[in-house]
């Protein structure tokens, strides 16, 4: 978005209530500062994480998907978090089968006290998937989707 | 369609310097009133009273059916947003906090991209608050009685506010006896109270008190339930002494043959028997039999305690007994451990015999310590002429602690007055920056000074005992510069006092997790607001209270056991809580009885009907963390607040996939 020739990725990212979104506000109180390409979604637990929510991002618009949570072992349900690992392996599995990167989707534990981590987590993604390039879901098939490939920009133009 | 009112807060210039927030609102009004919006402000702080006034305002006059406030995170304000909605008449859940704060513009600096990204996130407000339903807060009744854990300074206060009020306490104790570390000081800066003076009155209260139960060489090994019901099973350790016989008249460890270092409650300056109290004034005055080191479960033989018990009280078959307690609020007041100088060889802890740390040095100068109060050398008899105190060890030292301890300099003033009053000696306080906030500890700072005690501005070197001269000879020589001097210096003396950091529990992170907790990265429990509310943490009903929070004083740590105690008591008269409703529930006709959720919660939350085949979901069981709605592969489960639709919707939102692009910005 700051310079019309670089290609800025849209990253939706999912954190979890109690530590990862705790880890964006330090983040943000401490004025870590981080890539912008990132859009947060507020789920109670990393365990909500539905993968229809991940593939409906990277169909509508996404290129890369964050998802966020406790650290093992340091989850407020206890252990949902490690189903969210489970779930992102299948799902890692099945963006292979379609054809998509499975680098496209990252899962990082980031604890209410880890700001700063949170931040680079985010930045460093951000540069992984502008190394990867645009996802282009569906284009050409589908006008619909591939006109909303540029209608960030444009709607904010 | 929903009439949504969108305000955008300028939070004075923390979002408005970086957002464009008056664009983003325009915005708003015009690409998005195809969703639904139908007025969009922005004010400077709309917190404040005026701001919520103008949001209650529109609800009432404009009939909004929904509000979005973009500003701080849900965290600080959502409860302000969402009461203001309530006093205008709109279900309060019906009202979405999005954060271009946090998320925006504390983190980002380009104005453009600050506020296109804010636009964005606004939008995800909007398409996710166009699918919430008005949903009720579940109400849960709170147990009236309180687990406090920790029987030191901060969980004797909690402890005995809670049981004054006229409510019952379980105390949980590890060691022997309450009184924590400040049963082994001697002298409480900046007054000079003696410790035990003021504590074991404190700690007698507590024995003695018909609301407290007391239960010491315990831990709590696992708890269950949520704020108001708590289920907690904690593990009394074999005492071997039965409590209800014994009346503490101390001749089982006079006759005790076997000797062990006291390493916990003397510091290792000092030794006790194998079966002891920690210190004369204990509560209980129960000893215990320390099992490892006892000769009859070592040698099978001995037995000397039970021959000469006058009341028969020792029992060498008692067992481990788990007991579980139901309680409806925790304080958690498991203090701190302190740092171990070993880990700075140059200092030369544990091999100079006469360089001690401080908790030693508190043992030493104890009326009731090894030496009788005395301050003497490790050689029994003589009496230090040169006396050195090293600030900050383990502390404010980027390889070992970060943090201030905040006691040590206090603490090294006491220590000064103290050598110097009962040995006459020259003291040298070796300081990086003198520290004395609050209440009369300048003052003693100055007494302290006025008294002629040397301070050396400078971090300490080294400690050796490799003289160079006569003078130093025989001396321990401490290698500093004078940073306000700028000379170096070398300075003999006989006796090295080492102030250690103080550092969260070895077994902090266990304890947390046994408590759904968090430590901070240091390792220090995490309050739920480092301002504005230190006590709570974000577990509801959890409490934290002294040094597990982070280094304190014994005032700080007083007031916090007793805000604690405040925030329990003001739940268990509420009698009732009011918890979030988001909770999952199953459409039993979408439901297959597949099972697959039936083994994914952790709160065995969810039952399966074998006669109709279908699942359900115990609603005051569930915590609302969504895995079995998205486990569920008939779509039969839902989950308020967080449902499929609006997170769906919000994705939709924040892609902005939703905006009008044929709307011209007004």
């Amino acid at each position: 978005m700051n310079n019309n020739n670089t290609f800025e990725p849209v990253i939706i990212g999912f954190t979890c209530n109690w530590c990862s979104y705790r880890a964006a506000d330090l983040a943000g109180t401490s004025r870590t500062k981080y890539s912008p390409n990132v859009r947060l979604i507020r789920l109670m637990c990393s365990g909500r994480l539905d993968p229809t929510f991940v593939f409906k991002a990277l169909a509508n618009g996404a290129d890369g998907v964050m998802i966020t949570g406790c650290h093992p072992g340091e989850c407020h349900y206890l252990e949902q978090n490690y189903k969210a690992m489970r779930r992102f392996h299948l799902m890692r599995r099945t963006l292979q089968g379609l054809g998509v990167e499975p680098a496209r989707i990252k899962l990082v534990w980031a604890s209410a006290a880890e700001g700063a981590k949170f931040a680079h987590e985010v930045t460093s993604f951000v540069e992984e998937i502008r190394a990867l390039g645009p996802l282009n879901w569906g284009a050409g098939e589908n006008g619909h989707k591939a006109e909303l490939k540029s209608t960030p920009q444009e709607a904010l133009a | 369609m929903e009439k949504i009112g969108v305000y955008v807060c300028h939070c004075g210039t923390n979002i408005a310097g970086v957002v464009d927030v008056q664009e983003v609102a325009e915005w708003a009004a015009s690409r998005l009133k195809v969703r639904g919006v139908v007025i969009a402000r922005d004010y400077k702080f709309m917190c404040s009273s005026l701001g919520q006034e103008l949001i209650e305002k529109d609800i009432k006059e404009l009939g909004l059916t929904r509000v979005v406030v973009a500003a701080c995170s849900p965290h600080l304000h959502e409860n302000t947003f969402r009461t203001a909605c309530k006093r205008a008449g709109l279900n309060p859940y019906l009202c979405e906090l999005v954060s271009i704060r946090e998320q925006v513009s504390w983190v980002h600096t380009d104005k453009d991209v600050a506020t296109a990204k804010a636009m964005q996130v606004v939008s995800g407000g909007v398409e996710r608050v166009n699918h919430q339903v008005p949903l009720e807060p579940m109400k849960v009744s709170i147990h009236p009685d309180t687990l406090v854990v920790g029987g030191g300074i901060a969980g004797i206060q909690a402890a005995l506010e809670i049981a004054d009020a006229g409510y019952k306490v379980y105390l949980v104790e590890r060691e022997p006896s309450i009184g924590g570390h400040m049963a082994q000081f001697d002298k409480t800066f900046p007054t000079l109270d003696c410790a035990a003076c003021i504590l074991t009155p404190k700690m007698v209260s507590v024995g003695t008190h018909p609301n407290i139960e007391l239960l010491t060489w315990s831990e709590v090994e696992k708890v269950d339930g949520y704020v108001g019901n708590f289920t907690a099973t904690i593990r009394k350790r074999a005492r071997y002494v039965k409590t209800d016989l014994c009346t503490g008249c101390g001749i089982c460890w006079e006759k005790c043959p076997k000797k062990v270092v006291d390493d916990v409650f003397e510091a290792g300056m000092g030794t006790r028997k194998a079966v002891y109290t920690p210190f004369a004034q204990a509560v209980p005055k129960y000893p215990v039999i320390d099992r490892p080191n006892c000769t009859y479960f070592l040698k099978g033989t001995c037995k000397a305690c039970e021959k000469f018990c006058p009341t028969n009280a020792i029992d060498f078959t008692q067992e481990d007994e788990l007991i579980t307690v139901e309680v409806g609020n925790i304080i958690l007041a498991t203090g701190y451990d302190t740092f171990d100088a070993k880990r700075i060889a140059q200092y030369g802890y544990g091999r100079l015999p006469n360089v001690i740390t401080s908790v030693e040095f508190e043992r030493l100068c104890n009326a009731a310590g090894p030496t009788n109060g005395e301050i003497l050398l490790k050689d029994g008899k003589t009496k230090p002429k040169a006396v050195g105190i090293v600030h900050c060890v383990g502390s404010r030292d980027k390889h070992y602690n970060e943090y201030c301890s905040v006691i040590c300099c206090m603490q090294g003033l006491k220590f000064a007055h103290l050598v110097h009053e009962r040995t006459g000696a020259e003291v040298y306080n070796f300081y990086i920056d003198m520290r004395t906030p609050f209440k009369g500890y300048e003052e003693f700072y100055q007494r302290v000074l006025e008294e002629g005690t040397h301070f050396i501005r400078g971090k300490v070197a080294e400690v050796n005992n490799a003289a160079r001269n006569k003078d130093e000879e025989g001396k321990l020589i401490v290698q500093v510069e004078d940073t306000l001097v700028g000379v170096q210096m070398r300075i003999p003396l006989d006796m090295v006092i080492l102030s250690v950091a103080l550092e969260p529990r070895h077994d902090a992170k266990d304890t947390a997790k046994r408590f759904g907790l968090s430590c901070s990265a240091d390792g220090w429990f995490i309050e739920k607001h480092p301002k504005l509310d230190p006590v709570a943490t974000m577990t509801e009903g959890i409490l934290i209270a002294g040094c597990v929070q982070g280094p304190k004083d014994i005032p700080a740590t007083v007031a916090q056991g007793a805000a604690a105690a405040a925030r329990a008591l003001g739940k268990i008269q509420a009698k009732e809580i009011a918890l979030e409703p988001f909770r999952a529930s199953v459409d039993e006709t979408k439901c297959s009885g597949c099972r697959i959720c039936n083994d994914l919660c952790p709160f065995n939350a969810i039952l399966f009907h074998e006669d109709r085949m279908v699942t359900e979901i115990n609603a005051a069981l569930c915590q609302g963390c969504g895995t079995c709605v998205a486990a569920c592969p008939a779509g039969a489960i839902s989950g308020t607040g967080f449902s499929n639709e609006q997170v769906l919707a919000q994705i939709e939102g924040l892609l902005l996939l939703n905006v009008d692009k044929n709307a011209v910005p007004a």
